[in-house]
């Protein structure tokens, strides 16, 4: 990169992160969707530490994706602060990768699944700057970590569910992201893809990544989470009778 | 035979005819990708419309024509992007009134005139009439457009199939949407040199749905497009040279005749 031109997509350069901070610090947080009155996410409170792997857990509709698209910044804030590394959201995008929903994904672009995951090498390109070799690496690596490197060719239009997820997954761990905010990664999968994503959570844990999956799949908690935090309505519930809670989230 | 090819060529009306369809091809095969996959099919036809009142008062006032087009189609992009932002009105439903508006004012403005030979180059094109001006207004606008889509490629592609991660990632989506409308107002302006206004759209969609018959990779899906694109707009200026029949007609025709064939050839290859 040295002596060729850089234009993050942002137009602002990467803040210094505060080494100290929680990964994730959640103060007080409403959100709501732009041109509807009623808020999706009321007075929100959570932390989560640094390496933690944390489930939002809770029904469809309880704002588990709105929490997790505040803190991507895909929202506008209505009041509270969420603060990234010590960083207000944007401060620092390459840090931060967020995994859509299935759905949020235009399947039928032609497109392969090398391509789509190559995009999450893009935010470290910025504006005109070309893939290089190290980049199609890092896909490589990913593709093969999630065992799809066979699938790489395939046009993305035709993979199955589970294929889908992992391909979104694939271009989650490319962006080589501190904090990943995985959006409901287990819905419609196989017991294989269930099996690769638990080792992919286990695998960023050891690397001292934080992880915060919206989910409302409840096996395998404590296996694959060090903590969880339950919505309901748009508010934090309580811990369910039997349910798992891990590590304080306060 | 060999005749039948050279004998218009000698002609530089017809050769500035096919330099043009060329061009304009191109631009269209290119930029109609993004209009079909994003599903825009109905803002191209929109915006064609709508350049006639930039059109007739260019031509009113003795400006440039190309000027008067770009004004007006840019305009209207803006505004159905701006109605459609207030959220009170659907897209398509913006996109269904304002280019009519528009229409409706061209044809106002130029029944002032009475002169309804000048308004059906404009309605129906006229590749045949391409001045040394024009031509290089096409070039302009043709490398503007493929340069920008070039350049920006990945943000383009990666906006069309995910733009939550897009904007996750800091790319502003408005400005890719303007962006791309803005790219499409200028193609449409060089498609109506050629085709008119109200058959540009054709050059948008018809290359690329019959390119999508055949392939679903993105790079092939593009020059085989602009292969069809480029070819009716040849074939397309010697029938009209040939038949003394009107050119805009004779090259969309020739679109759809390709998307026709591809589409019987698939669907009798499946059986």
């Amino acid at each position: 990169m040295i002596g060729r031109l850089h234009v993050p997509y942002s137009g602002c350069r990467h803040g210094n992160p505060d080494t100290l901070a929680p990964a994730l610090e959640i103060k007080n947080l409403s959100a709501g969707y732009s041109g509807e009155q009623r808020l999706a996410l009321k007075k929100i409170n959570l932390s989560v530490p640094v390496g933690a792997r944390v489930a939002i857990v809770g029904p469809n509709g309880s704002g588990k994706s709105t929490l997790l698209k505040s803190v991507a910044g895909l929202l506008p804030i209505r009041n509270g602060k969420i603060k990234i590394y010590g960083e207000a959201v944007g401060a620092c995008f390459h840090r931060t990768v967020y995994l859509p929903q299935r759905s949020e994904v235009q399947w039928s672009f032609p497109i392969d699944v090398r391509k789509l995951v190559l995009s999450g090498r893009y935010v470290h390109l910025g504006w005109f700057h070309r893939a290089a070799k190290e980049d199609y690496q890092k896909v490589d690596v990913a593709l093969n970590q999630l065992g799809i490197k066979s699938i790489g060719q395939r046009q993305i239009s035709q993979l199955s569910g589970g294929q889908q997820q992992r391909v979104l997954l694939a271009r989650a761990l490319v962006q080589d992201a501190d904090l990943l905010l995985l959006d409901e990664p287990l819905n419609a999968i196989d017991a294989d893809t269930r099996e690769i994503v638990s080792k992919v959570l286990k695998d960023l844990k050891d690397k001292g990544k934080t992880v915060i999956v919206a989910t409302h799949f409840l096996d395998k908690m404590a296996q694959d989470y060090d903590g969880a935090f339950y919505l309901n309505e748009g508010e934090e519930a309580a811990i369910p009778p039997g349910g798992f809670s891990g590590i304080k989230l306060r | 035979m060999i005749d039948f090819i050279f004998e218009p060529l000698q002609y530089s009306f017809i050769q500035r005819a096919l330099f043009a369809s060329i061009l304009v091809g191109l631009a269209c095969a290119v930029l109609g990708i993004y209009v079909v996959l994003r599903k825009m099919a109905f803002i191209g036809h929109a915006l064609s419309h709508s350049a006639l009142p930039g059109l007739v008062i260019a031509y009113l006032c003795g400006y440039n024509l190309f000027g008067g087009a770009i004004v007006a189609t840019v305009l209207t992009a803006l505004g159905i992007g701006l109605i459609v932002k207030n959220e009170s009105v659907y897209e398509d439903t913006a996109i269904g009134i304002v280019p009519i508006f528009m229409f409706a004012f061209g044809i106002l403005l130029i029944s002032t005139t009475k002169s309804y030979r000048d308004l059906s180059a404009m309605l129906f094109g006229n590749i045949l009439g391409v001045g040394i001006s024009d031509m290089i207004w096409i070039s302009l606008l043709t490398l503007f457009v493929i340069g920008t889509l070039f350049l920006f490629h990945k943000e383009f592609e990666l906006f069309s199939v995910d733009p939550y991660y897009a904007k996750a990632i800091g790319i502003n989506l408005n400005l890719m949407r303007y962006g791309l409308l803005f790219l499409l107002a200028l193609t449409v302006v060089t498609g109506i040199q050629a085709v008119g206004t109200i058959l540009t759209n054709a050059l948008l969609i018809v290359p690329v749905a019959s390119a999508r018959l055949l392939t679903n990779r993105l790079r092939t899906m593009m020059i085989l497009a602009a292969v069809i694109a480029v070819s009716s707009g040849i074939v397309g200026i010697y029938i009209s040279y040939y038949f003394n029949v009107s050119s805009g007609a004779a090259i969309v025709l020739m679109t759809t005749i390709w998307f026709v064939g591809i589409w019987l050839l698939k669907t009798f290859k499946n059986k």
